[in-house]
């Protein structure tokens, strides 16, 4: 049996960062004061219309679009880490599915509200349910996003249940609204062994549930362009192709929030060094299998430089694009699968600023796959302004950019201010079973 | 019908036939005749006889109570014009057909088609495209509307039904249902679509305006527009905004059903297929599998020749930028 002293020890770790200090209010109200600015450039955008972004009628999708991608692709970690690395018995995970799920959720709460700034029409946003038409790739899209944070919701509650029950206990000075709060969510929990069983199947049950869904809303996420006859989207391999790329933007955004948590929360010996080698490890893996689909998505085209394609490839490897394209490619994917093979740079500080940098890779590298096929048409574009045929995007779109990722920010921070980012119940448990 | 017959004479025959959809006509006309038009009478007084156009063009008077609803309208709650516009013109096939070796880039198309649609100058519903498709081949011009593609992808994608296809071959958009996703702009291969980026030209003027689905007018700001195949004038039995403006012949405009198309400046009728088949008619990228409605004719024997100022515009789409 673990000792009484020990498992009081790791529930007040993990329940020391449940309190309001003042560097959070001061973080907090940073977040909230940028979030208001960007707010007010999207009340422009509303008033003035779509007119004040960098769009046109050729390149209509920019950085909205690629953010919403981008968004959609981050959020898969929360299968990937809970449900596809637990389900597979890979233990050394564990401590991290709270935070993967925390991820997952701003991120794919968070991009609905980014499809809602793209557009033109947002006080329309009601047609879809009304007049939603079947064939289309973005009532589906809709769909799955919809079921997705949904059980990703259920994903984060379910397994935080006996916690809730920890919280309302053991909190010292807690507020008693507050504790009422948890108590009431810990919905009677005991920890009896009827109840324990209980929980781990419905886990257990989601966890597989999650994997189909989180798969189906980065495939048809891909499929928005792919369904499209455009050079540079119609292609057959986009499905694996965004979901392999949304495992390494995933990796990348837990990455850097063990990275935060761990300093931040004083949690260095539950984020060990092991486990930040470790998903230092999982990001080669899976930058590699990335950068695989990669080869096959530009290499092939660019062998037949196909009439079409040839405008394409061009402006991505020698022409307007290329900086961006091969800085994407470099920075963001293959410098680091070759630094992270060095274990030095597997330890959390190193292993930081090379995830901060495949995560803002990953977010160019959606750009990459939405802007330049819009530039390139199959007839000229003639007849119009400079700037429908070049995209620039403007301050306020940049602005309007910027507010999803310090929403995501905000509600990180929020959630992981009122629940344990670990699982004090998950934990003990292990040491239990390590015990015996 | 006749809870709306017993309706005050007020009510004009217009709003009566607006309840029915399309109207064919029974007993009278041997019940085969199909409505083509509505003619509206506004000093008549009879609400017991109403006029109808048959099929033939002819002009006829029958009593209200003989006509027969054939198509029930499936569009229940739709004001009359979007009603009309997602109905189509029964019976009819509309196909255009433009003879690129007479096109000299005149642009009145393009400027009739602005005006008609209260465009801003660098909205095109029809783009006259100087083209050049490889270094040893020809330069032409290539006036291009929307292709009314009979495999649409933009009515695929489309998620609120707000662009969609009509029977009649015309590609329309309902802009007071289009959320403007501008998903549609994505999917048409053609570069067909343009979107209301900012409050749109003639806000003001229009603001009082019925929208009028086939004119797509009053334009509206988030919202789509594109070329419409004049819907309104072809309702009218006119011929498109562009195919009236060219000075040059370019246009023919016509029914395939008929394999009749009329061209817009002499207004001479041809057979639409004999047309295609003298002059090795074809359709722009058939690869992809829209099949567009819009045929062209190459641009073989061009009595004006491609201006050298155009030469570089019309290359630049094959350079590797
Ligand atoms: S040309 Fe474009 S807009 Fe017109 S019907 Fe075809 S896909 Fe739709
Ligand atoms: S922009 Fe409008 S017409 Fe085009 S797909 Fe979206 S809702 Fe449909």
């Amino acid at each position: 049996m673990l000792e009484q002293s020990k498992k009081d020890k790791v529930t007040s770790d993990l329940l020391a960062s449940i309190r309001l200090t003042n560097s959070f209010k001061a973080w907090m109200a940073f977040l909230s004061i940028s979030l208001i600015v960007c707010l007010g450039a999207y009340v422009y955008q509303l008033n003035e219309g779509l007119v004040v972004t960098g769009l046109g009628d050729y390149v209509s999708w920019g950085m909205y679009i690629s953010t919403f991608v981008f968004f959609v692709a981050t959020s898969l970690i929360g299968m990937l880490i809970s449900a596809v690395l637990g389900l597979s018995g890979q233990k050394w995970a564990a401590p991290l599915a709270r935070i993967a799920e925390i991820i997952a959720l701003a991120f794919a709460a968070v991009a609905g509200l980014v499809i809602i700034t793209d557009m033109g029409r947002p006080d329309r946003l009601l047609n879809v349910f009304i007049h939603g038409r079947i064939q289309s790739p973005i009532v589906w899209d809709i769909t799955v996003v919809t079921i997705y944070v949904l059980i990703s919701t259920l994903f984060l509650y379910i397994p935080l249940i006996p916690d809730l029950k920890i919280c309302s206990e053991k909190i010292n000075k807690l507020h008693p609204m507050a504790q009422k709060a948890y108590k009431l969510l810990s919905l009677n929990w005991n920890g009896s062994h009827e109840q324990e069983q209980i929980l781990k199947k419905l886990t257990r049950s989601i966890a597989i549930f999650i994997i189909p869904v989180a798969f189906a809303i980065h495939t048809v996420t891909s499929w928005l362009f792919a369904n499209t006859l455009r050079v540079g989207w119609d292609s057959t391999i986009f499905g694996p192709y965004f979901i392999t790329g949304a495992f390494v933007s995933g990796t990348s955004a837990i990455v850097i929030a063990m990275y935060f948590f761990r300093k931040n929360y004083k949690l260095e010996e539950y984020l060990s060094l092991d486990l930040f080698d470790k998903v230092g490890k999982l990001l080669v893996l899976v930058s590699l299998v990335y950068l695989y689909f990669n080869i096959n998505e530009y290499l092939v085209p660019a062998y037949k430089m196909k009439k079409y394609d040839a405008l394409h490839i061009t402006a991505l490897f020698t022409g307007a694009h290329a900086l961006m394209f091969w800085s994407v490619q470099f920075f963001g994917l293959v410098l680091p699968i070759i630094l992270l093979v060095f274990n030095k740079m597997r330890k959390p500080l190193p292993l930081l600023i090379i995830a901060s940098f495949v995560f803002i890779g990953g977010w160019f590298k959606r750009y990459i796959i939405v802007v330049p096929t819009m530039e390139h048409p199959f007839l000229p574009i003639q007849n119009v302004p400079l700037n429908f045929k070049v995209y620039t995007p403007t301050l306020t779109e940049s602005l309007v950019t910027l507010a999803p990722f310090i929403l995501v920010l905000l509600i990180i921070t929020v959630l992981s201010k009122v629940i344990p980012v670990i699982s004090i119940h998950e934990t003990i448990e292990s040491l239990e079973e390590k015990n015996n | 019908m006749i809870e709306k017959e017993e309706q005050p004479k007020k009510k004009s025959r217009r709003e009566f036939l607006q309840q029915l959809g399309i109207v064919g006509v029974g007993t009278a006309l041997g019940g085969s005749a199909i409505l083509a038009g509505i003619n509206y009478d506004k000093n008549k007084t009879d609400a017991q006889r109403i006029r109808v156009l048959t099929a033939e063009n002819e002009l006829l008077e029958i009593e209200k109570g003989d006509a027969t609803k054939i198509i029930p309208s499936k569009h229940g709650n739709l004001t009359y014009l979007q009603q009309q516009g997602r109905d189509g013109i029964a019976g009819k096939r509309f196909v255009m057909v433009i003879d690129l070796s007479k096109c000299q880039n005149a642009r009145k198309c393009m400027a009739a088609c602005q005006h008609a649609h209260d465009l801003r100058p660098e909205q095109h519903h029809m783009n006259v495209l100087k083209m050049e498709e490889t270094e040893t081949t020809p330069p032409f011009y290539m006036p291009k509307p929307c292709q009314h593609c009979d495999n649409p992808p933009c009515v695929a994608v489309c998620p609120v039904d707000a662009t969609f296809k009509r029977a009649d071959g015309i590609v329309l958009i309902d802009n007071e249902r289009c959320i403007g996703c501008r998903f549609c702009i994505a999917a048409c291969p053609y570069s067909a679509r343009i979107f209301n980026w900012a409050e749109p030209l003639n806000a003001q003027g229009d603001k009082d305006k019925v929208y009028n689905v086939e004119l797509n007018v009053p334009q509206k700001k988030g919202t789509i527009s594109k070329c419409l195949f004049s819907a309104d004038q072809v309702r009218e039995g006119k011929l498109p905004y562009c195919a009236s403006a060219c000075p040059n012949g370019v246009y023919y405009f016509g029914d395939e059903n008929e394999d009749a198309v009329t061209n817009g400046t002499t207004k001479e009728t041809f057979r639409f297929k004999k047309l295609l088949e003298d002059n090795g008619g074809y359709t722009l990228m058939p690869e992809l599998g829209t099949k567009p409605r819009v045929y062209y004719l190459p641009p073989k024997g061009k009595t004006v020749p491609f201006q050298d100022k155009d030469r570089e515009e019309a290359a630049e789409h094959l350079h590797h930028t």
